[in-house]
């Protein structure tokens, strides 16, 4: 099987419907006011460099972030349970970074009011690390981490 | 077309639980197929949930986050019956929404 050709493909059909539907207008309206993907947070690769793309100053450690379904030894590093919980009054966000991972920022959620400042995920590590939770609460930034291990990794290969 | 999301949403006390599986590869654009060429990044980059017309959790995702995401939230309020609806975005574009019913 020739998986290259069948990507090109794949590619190329997407991209052609995307700009036909974007030029007829039938993109709908919310979906352009919707977030942008914030790809600077994302491309960083150490704990200063996010902080600073997400616009915050140096966070305060926390014992108020709280992990749970998150393992001390994971064995497959492509698939690894994280579930973080802030006691924090007014969190805003919960993100999720992996210290040694390519780019560190894994995942950000925002929480509105009237949702727990709960989330549970799955993320992918390519070694042993420190998951450092970094939670943003009126305003300011808070950080926790717990070490994870990885007996067999998830990135690249 | 990507394939439909698993979504369970239930009332626990005066919360409403919503459990959330995606299908997608999440490619992150590092690894190599079998010629040694890069299979290019593929990943969702944001995934919206709505109820009643509001937003209960907004996220952005990069590549580090797994294949078939799985995530689980709580939010306040939420009445059986109604809907919960989740939409999300790839970067290539690619979108799908998906809506449940409060159990």
């Amino acid at each position: 099987m020739n998986r290259k050709r069948r990507n090109v493909l794949k590619t190329g059909s997407g991209v052609t419907l995307l700009s036909l539907l974007g030029g007829a207008g039938f993109l709908l309206p919310h979906a352009a006011q919707a977030q942008a993907w914030n790809k600077a947070a994302f491309d960083t690769q150490n704990l200063a460099d996010t902080m600073k793309a997400l616009g915050g100053g140096e966070p305060a450690q926390s014992k108020d972030i709280v992990f749970f379904q998150t393992p001390d030894i994971a064995e497959n590093g492509a698939v690894v349970p994280v579930g973080i919980s802030s006691n924090i009054p007014k969190t805003e966000s919960i993100a999720i970074l992996i210290e040694k991972n390519p780019n560190m920022l894994a995942a950000s959620f925002d929480i509105p009011a009237g949702t727990d400042p709960t989330i549970s995920t799955r993320v992918k590590m390519g070694q042993s690390s420190n998951i450092v939770a970094l939670v943003k609460a009126d305003g300011k930034y808070y950080v926790a981490a717990k070490e994870v291990k990885v007996t067999l990794g998830g990135c690249g290969g | 077309m990507a394939d439909p999301m698993k979504i369970r949403a239930n009332v626990v006390g005066d919360s409403t639980e919503v459990k959330v599986l995606i299908n997608h590869e999440m490619e992150t654009g590092l690894r190599k197929d079998a010629q040694g060429a890069v299979i290019p990044a593929w990943f969702i980059q944001s995934v919206t949930v709505t109820y009643g017309g509001k937003t209960v959790l907004a996220a952005q995702w990069g590549p580090a986050v797994a294949k078939n995401p799985f995530l689980s939230f709580k939010f306040k309020g939420g009445v059986k019956g109604e809907k919960v609806t989740i939409t999300w975005v790839d970067n290539r574009g690619d979108k799908r929404t998906d809506e449940a019913t409060i159990a």
